[in-house]
């Protein structure tokens, strides 16, 4: 009895997770015209693909304000390549450099290394904001303001996150291993591409993961820096999206088939990469 | 020849450290400098930075906005960290005595991996005064449409409701892959004495979770501070005041206003509010010391 009672409780948990996806992809299959009258059943009386069409681009502007649209040009495949983009190159460097900086805190020796740690770490506890605001200057000055060299410039290089989080790993692996590589003939640099990194397989996958989730998710850095149409990210095309359309009636279902085409990928990414990501955070949570 | 053994991998070090290191100097360093320098001048971001002294301070101090807006911070903080760990605890407890289901854990994580502005725009919609389908089920009750972003009354609570929504999952996850490392003979011999379910939570489950708790409050009050993405598409800090978080606060007066001096002193003021709130919390929870270990 008490059992039933406790998957009732999950299963209601599962349905008000999903639940709000599920409207979200019913009102883009809904064309524009039946808002008022088709809002309440589980499923759309005339779905449509028309939605997805024109902030895909697909359609004319004719035919995308008949639709439901505000006039304004708007090219979601251009914004999904774009966050790709992002994603990737945020994600793929940041791993590299953060996997080398991780190594030398956690295995060379040289004078000043857990003074120069410290101060890596302490940045952890400064809140992004407080950077935020003299990065905009930065980048402004360096003339990349809408370049996507000036969106990804301030975290593709490190976090303190990764840095410690790929430490604190370095400092787990067996030094045999590397014993045995240093008497081979291995420097610094063999050891780590031959030995160190081919281990660390696991939580380089792991915090690149979890950076291509935040990458994703960013959106007050590239509103600031990345609101040009050129590189526009998805997250900001949705606040952009938003404001350009009437406050008195927002374009709803144009609304939601973007939102549909931003979680797509990640639903993706959890359907390849579930195990992986449910796995990582009980790395990257608890230590 | 016991001295071999002290290497000194000086010139590797700074190879493997350099990317890092000018990323952190450029981008860390440098603007935490420039942004204490900031706060001690007026600075609109086109005139040269002009020392005022503690001036943007006393204003601050002095600025009935800047206090609304660590108030609404402070009550978002309050609604949304309280509701999302009291129901990510009764769902991680039902996990663990009832199922590590994979897809069920998959499930729970899927809001967190959505962005923000997604998961805004997603319940702008579904809270729609007019046409949104909750209050569709609000009417059908019979009871009057609710404003839930419109209404100064509401639209904090239903922020932090929508947070609380994109992050409980989450956290679940998390304390539930801590409850996961407590041994389970402690539940098992709690049985044997004819403990039931809700005194072996209080009596093993909670303090056991302890260290990880206070690690997953530490990091979500963090979060929950700085509350930004939700409030930017879902009330731009309205309707009035009702729901300009400190970020928010922030990000007008030095992208909207200009004001970048007196915006920066504010974020140091944030700074300083976490790193208290921080020190206070891991010190209440006695978390550096584990019952298990």
């Amino acid at each position: 009895m008490k059992r039933i009672l406790a998957w009732t409780v999950l299963a209601v948990v599962v349905i008000l997770t999903i639940f709000p996806f599920w409207w979200m992809v019913r009102t883009a299959l809904t064309p524009a015209a039946d808002l008022y009258t088709d809002n309440a059943g589980l499923l759309p009386q005339h779905p449509t693909l028309i939605n997805f069409a024109r902030i895909l681009g697909l359609t004319s502007e004719a035919e995308a304000r008949a639709a439901g649209g505000s006039g304004a040009r708007v090219d979601f495949a251009r914004y999904l390549v774009n966050s790709v983009v992002y994603c990737v190159l945020i994600a793929g460097f940041q791993t590299m450099f953060c996997a080398m900086a991780g190594y030398a805190f956690a295995r060379l020796r040289f004078p000043g290394r857990d003074l120069v740690f410290g101060i890596l770490i302490a940045a952890l506890m400064v809140p992004p904001i407080f950077t935020l605001l003299p990065n905009f200057v930065l980048v402004k000055e360096l003339g990349l303001m809408n370049t996507m060299a000036g969106m990804v410039a301030p975290t593709v290089l490190m976090t303190p996150f990764a840095v410690f989080f790929l430490r604190q790993f370095f400092l787990s692996l067996p030094r045999e291993v590397e014993e045995a590589a240093i008497l081979d003939g291995n420097g610094p640099w063999g050891i780590f591409w031959r030995v160190a990194l081919p281990m660390s397989r696991g939580p380089l996958i792991t915090i690149g993961l979890t950076t291509v989730v935040w990458a994703w998710k960013d959106y007050l850095w590239p509103l600031l820096v990345g609101r040009g149409e050129e590189n526009r990210l998805v997250t900001v095309a949705l606040g952009v999206f938003l404001q350009q359309s009437p406050n008195t009636q927002p374009d709803w279902t144009g609304l939601m088939a973007a939102s549909t085409l931003s979680v797509l990928p990640v639903l993706v990414l959890l359907l390849l990469m579930g195990r992986r990501l449910v796995q990582s955070l009980n790395f990257t949570g608890n230590k | 020849m016991s001295t071999t053994t002290r290497r000194d991998d000086r010139r590797a070090a700074w190879w493997f450290l350099l990317p890092v290191l000018v990323g952190f100097a450029v981008f860390y360093g440098y603007p935490a400098v420039r942004g204490l320098w900031y706060s001690v001048t007026d600075y609109s971001l086109i005139n040269t930075p002009a020392f005022v002294g503690t001036d943007n301070y006393a204003r601050l101090a002095g600025d009935a906005e800047f206090w609304n807006s660590l108030m609404v911070t402070g009550w978002y903080v309050v609604l949304n960290i309280g509701s999302q760990t009291l129901l990510a605890l009764g769902i991680a407890a039902l996990m663990h005595r009832l199922t590590g289901s994979l897809v069920l854990r998959a499930t729970l994580l899927l809001p967190w991996l959505v962005p923000n502005v997604t998961v805004g725009l997603l319940w702008v919609w579904l809270l729609d005064t007019n046409l949104g389908f909750v209050n569709h089920l609000i009417t059908a009750l019979g009871l009057s449409p609710v404003g839930f972003f419109t209404d100064a009354a509401w639209a904090l609570p239903s922020i932090a409701a929508v947070n609380t929504w994109a992050y409980t999952g989450y956290t679940a996850l998390l304390l539930y892959a801590g409850m996961l490392q407590i041994p389970s003979y402690l539940y098992e011999s709690a049985a044997i004495d004819g403990a039931g379910e809700a005194r072996m939570f209080r009596a093993i489950t909670l303090p056991l979770l302890r260290p990880v708790l206070a690690m997953v409050l530490v990091i979500s009050l963090i979060g929950s501070f700085q509350i930004f993405d939700t409030v930017a598409v879902a009330t731009r800090g309205g309707p009035v005041s009702a729901t300009r978080v400190i970020y928010y606060f922030i990000y007008q007066q030095a992208f909207n206003y200009f004001n970048m001096g007196y915006a920066a002193a504010a974020a140091i003021c944030l700074a300083l509010i976490l790193g208290v709130l921080t020190a206070i919390q891991m010190r209440l929870l006695r978390a550096s010391s584990s019952d298990l270990a």
